[in-house]
């Protein structure tokens, strides 16, 4: 976490005051107030939150899959109908490949740039904002750029032929229907398609500056002597990168995956802007296909499954997180 | 010493190169929309415009204008709501433990985690019943409800750094709760408000989601009528590249203005680290 929220007092999440939590006091009105303060934003939580997750799973477990509503109990049959569909399964595949290439790209280059900017150079601050302002724009305006920039036939392909790239064979980005390698698998062909890296792109260019804002901070929180030490061990600046710095930054790589795993599964607005499901769902994503689904072909039963399977997803990356986290500053 | 200076020039270089690539959108972006529609022509995109032309800002302002309008309807007091309700939380939170704040706290936060899609059916339905379906209020009321989690969990982390010796002995004179928030918590509340108020007012004013679904075209938010523009059957890239800019324009300012502030939000979304 931010070390200019935290204090001297440790842990950025407590601070609290046990004198005043431990002392025994007759009931009085003071003593309501912190609850009477928190319970209606908790009322609202609990209906916004739960109240609603309850009522979609139970959508998804009904009939309702046209205009009317139609609440009688279906069962499974929805989630078993998704699994086997075409548009599905190819989301899985996207949203697999997505992730793991958004998390690795955004981690690398991130890491890269914090390392260079934390090396004490001047007009730190200039460099900084350049890496991070993409962060402050929407993924509407991002995808909107990026469809101009990887346009096949102009942009980023005008520089590429430049560079004496076979002008038939310069890639379609996100207009490609080519999946590498293309192994048959269920309905699909299992790979990665080449329209999904055009998204990965505009992705890691909006979101990378966030993994090095994370890693600078991470850098920044290490004690000057550790470095100190290695260099009287006679340690090279490499062997001292990785024998000593880079374990204490397992933990930022840790936050920073989860925080870029969660972003990258709700992923929604960049795609929708900048391809769409793309031909044969090549960048299709399970958020886009609930979208589609539920508002554009009224099948509100089957959208309100991929919700469910969305909020699982995400569930089992962020509650061990959640909780491991709330834990330690308990401690 | 020669090696330094080799390896500094090195590290300067890699610096200057990534921050460039980093930048090449916006230059983009900037040549683009101030070329006039007959200089626009796939194969010189990157070439600079020949006269400025500054017709597709024009075109572009007046099919945002509106939505501009609705979208500062929407994040300024939406952002000023969140921040209170935040700091209101974050102080019972952070200085007033109680019992079952333990439990309540994950509970609210686990908020800021959930795909917006596992609620919004529902949200639909319930806007629609109480009529706030398709109007600005409605999606304040959705932004301020949805950015209760990170807004008390930043106020929660801020306050956690005000020392609780001013707290024990302003109880001991006698100073009760609402009295201890007026005059000693919120004094030193102002940097946590540019946080929160920076953080929200860049989400409220980016999201997509419901602002999609929850409203028709004379109400949605500029992002909305962004993306439609794109929508039309002639793609006018110079108009595009224009409506880009004016409405990332508000965030960008926010962000270079106040970019120490914005990191700080970015850094408290994370929980911990």
């Amino acid at each position: 976490m931010a070390q200019n929220v935290q204090t001297s007092t440790g842990s950025p999440l407590t601070g609290l005051p046990p004198a005043l939590a431990k002392r025994k006091r007759p009931w009085t009105w003071e003593r309501a107030y912190p609850i009477l303060t928190i319970l209606p934003s908790f009322i609202a939580i609990a209906v916004f939150v739960y109240g609603f997750i309850a009522w979609t799973g139970w959508i998804s477990l009904t009939h309702w899959n046209s205009l009317v509503p139609n609440m009688s109990f279906a069962g499974l049959k929805n989630y078993a109908m998704l699994f086997g569909e075409y548009r599905f399964q190819a989301d899985l595949r996207n949203l697999l490949f997505f992730t793991i290439l958004f998390i690795f790209l955004c981690l690398v280059i991130g890491l890269l740039l914090a390392i260079l900017v934390d090396r004490k150079i001047r007009a730190e601050g200039l460099f900084r904002n350049i890496f991070i302002f993409p962060m402050a724009l929407s993924f509407i305006v991002t995808g909107v750029v990026w469809q101009w920039l990887l346009s096949p036939r102009s942009g980023i392909n005008l520089i590429l032929k430049a560079f004496g790239w076979n002008p038939s064979q310069l890639p379609g980005w996100y207009t490609s229907t080519k999946i590498i390698p293309s192994i048959h698998w269920g309905q699909i062909q299992f790979g990665i398609p080449v329209a999904l890296i055009a998204v990965v792109i505009a992705a890691v260019w909006q979101m990378s500056g966030f993994a090095m804002a994370l890693y600078l901070a991470g850098l920044r929180a290490i004690p000057e002597e550790i470095h100190e030490a290695a260099r009287v061990d006679g340690a090279s600046e490499w062997k001292a990168f990785w024998k000593v710095t880079f374990p204490q930054l397992r933990p930022m790589t840790a936050t920073t995956i989860i925080i870029l795993a969660h972003i990258s599964m709700k992923i929604f607005d960049l795609i929708y802007a900048m391809t769409g499901p793309g031909a044969a769902f090549v960048t299709d994503m399970p958020s886009l296909n609930m979208f589609n689904t539920t508002f554009q072909g009224n099948h509100y039963a089957e959208g309100a499954a991929i919700a469910i399977f969305m909020l699982i997803a995400l569930a089992i990356v962020i509650v061990p997180y959640l909780i491991s986290s709330l834990r330690k500053e308990g401690d | 010493m020669a090696l330094r200076t080799i390896n500094r020039t090195i590290l300067y270089l890699l610096l200057i190169v990534f921050a460039l690539a980093y930048l090449v959108p916006v230059y983009v972006v900037i040549v683009t929309s101030l070329k006039g529609n007959a200089e626009i022509d796939l194969a010189h995109m990157w070439w600079l415009p020949k006269h400025l032309d500054f017709s597709s800002y024009a075109e572009a302002f007046n099919k945002l204008a509106p939505n501009l309008g609705n979208s500062f309807y929407l994040a300024i007091p939406g952002t000023i709501i969140s921040a209170l309700l935040g700091s209101l939380n974050g102080y019972a939170l952070s200085k007033w433990k109680f019992r079952g704040a333990n439990v309540i706290f994950p509970l609210i936060l686990f908020g800021m985690f959930i795909p917006y899609q596992s609620v919004l059916i529902p949200v639909i339905q319930f806007m629609t019943d109480i009529g706030l379906y398709n109007t600005i209020p409605g999606l304040i009321l959705i932004h301020v409800i949805y950015g209760l989690p990170i807004c008390t969990l930043i106020f929660r982390n801020f306050y956690a750094g005000i020392p609780t010796d001013l707290i024990e002995a302003a109880t001991i004179d006698g100073t009760g709760y609402w009295g201890i928030y007026r005059r000693i918590i919120l004094p030193l509340s102002i940097s946590g408000f540019v946080v929160v108020g920076i953080w929200q007012f860049t989400s409220i004013w980016n999201e997509f989601l419901f602002a999609v679904s929850m409203t028709q075209p004379p109400n949605q938010p500029v992002m909305v009528a962004l993306q439609n523009l794109s929508g039309s059957q002639i793609v006018q890239w110079n108009v595009q590249m224009a409506g880009a800019f004016i409405a990332a324009l508000p965030t960008l300012l926010v962000y270079v203005l106040l970019s120490r502030y914005f990191v700080r939000g970015l850094l408290a979304g994370s929980v911990k680290g």
